[in-house]
């Protein structure tokens, strides 16, 4: 179908590309879902629309009511998108270190920013979303770690588009945020072909984590351990700055123009190509490039860039 | 077999302040077990009472996460580096 009636229409049914030649073994092959093809130009349109249209569905979200949420970037910029064209107000409490490039997105699409301490990361901007919203109780929270409709838009598209598209999978691989990729879409492959197995990806933690004060201040997304998370995932690697950088370059080589946590699942598919004899790795590229430019990932070299990156958040 | 220990700031101040930390052992309960030894402030911290990993902490060797692998039994080897860091919302930024 080429004609739509909204541009909310489009989100979803995004390309699964072969990237083999990136395969450092010839028994694996290595298979790349773009979802920097979304409208708002990530994965995290599909737990924007998914959230919201819930919501509007069991009467939380009433027309013209001011959303809240937290975000690095991302699900802010998806939530933009759908809150615009649905006609809601949004505030966004998103960490001061994002690439300018997001703070920029935002405001294209009209969403109020509420700054939070970079120090702090996306726990810290969570936490003051929290407060924000338990003090205005007249705004919806949609609170992706805890939203069941985030795994459920990955159970439901994510998921069933991958197994549509390559039944042959044998490992899923992508990154690690609020966890609903990973929970939904690999609910869906286990529940079809319980051989997959799914891996995690994630950033170093880093300075982020300094804040804390105690191990009791951490935080485990409730999506996570109510979807069987510990259960679920086979493994999780951390992968670091230098590693998703030069990924993110390498990506070019096959013609993909991709965010730097893409570069981090790109790299854990290597990683988990390496790791085994044959197999079918399908790695999911959360966003396109566009929105990391300020970084120089591609045109500087790498330690200036990794100097620079490790200040922001890329993931 | 020495491992290299990184400790989070949280737990720096059981440690004399040290960042990163020698221990034996060659699973990573007999390296907690030789940790607490060294810095008895750090019982109780990373594995609770009834032995396991403390809800908010997550432990890797090397890269990998060791929930994932073979929890405390998960074996290390000389040079490895055993990195405890707390659980926090995902989506964190780069640091080291």
């Amino acid at each position: 179908m080429a004609l739509y009636n909204s541009v909310l229409d489009l989100i979803g049914e995004t390309p699964l590309v072969d990237v083999s030649s990136l395969s450092p073994n010839p028994h694996v092959r290595i298979l790349v879902k773009l979802e920097g093809q979304n409208p708002g130009g990530s994965v995290k349109d599909r737990i924007a629309r998914s959230m919201v249209e819930e919501a509007e569905k069991d009467g939380t979200l009433m027309p013209g009511q001011t959303i809240l949420e937290s975000s690095s970037g991302n699900t802010g910029i998806g939530l933009a998108l759908v809150s615009r064209v649905k006609g809601y107000h949004l505030k966004i409490v998103l960490p001061e270190n994002v690439s300018q490039e997001r703070k920029q997105l935002l405001d294209v699409w009209g969403a109020e920013i509420i700054s939070s301490p970079g120090s702090e990361g996306s726990n810290g901007a969570m936490r003051l979303a929290q407060r924000l919203a338990a003090e205005n109780p007249d705004y919806w929270f949609p609170f992706q770690y805890g939203n069941h409709a985030n795994p459920k838009a990955h159970f439901e598209g994510t998921g069933p588009e991958i197994w549509r598209d390559c039944p042959e999978i044998t490992h899923f691989v992508a990154g690690l945020g609020t966890s609903g990729t990973l929970v939904g879409v690999g609910k869906f492959l286990k529940e079809r072909k319980p051989s997959v197995q799914v891996w995690a990806v994630e950033p170093p933690a880093g300075e982020m984590v300094d804040g804390l004060k105690s191990f009791d201040e951490g935080f485990v997304p409730p999506i996570f351990i109510e979807n069987d998370g510990y259960e679920l995932l086979d493994r999780k690697t951390v992968v670091g700055t230098r590693e998703s950088v030069e990924w993110t370059v390498r990506l070019c080589d096959v013609g993909i123009f991709a965010g730097i946590s893409s570069g981090a699942s790109i790299a854990g598919a290597v990683k988990c190509a390496q790791r085994i004899e044959e197999g079918v790795v399908v790695a999911l590229a959360a966003d396109g490039g566009w929105k990391y430019l300020s970084t120089g990932a591609w045109t500087d070299p790498v330690d200036q860039v990794v100097a620079r990156a490790k200040g922001t958040i890329y993931f | 077999m020495p491992v290299d220990v990184r400790l989070p700031t949280v737990l720096r101040q059981h440690a004399g302040g040290m960042s990163s930390v020698k221990a034996n052992g060659s699973t990573l309960a007999e390296v907690f077990e030789d940790l607490v030894r060294q810095f008895p402030g750090l019982a109780g911290q990373v594995i609770t009472e009834d032995g396991t990993l403390h809800k908010f902490v997550n432990v890797y060797v090397n890269d990998d996460d060791v929930r994932y692998l073979d929890k405390l039994e998960t074996k290390v080897v000389d040079d490895d580096v055993v990195s405890i860091l707390p659980a926090v919302a995902g989506g964190s930024g780069p640091g080291s």
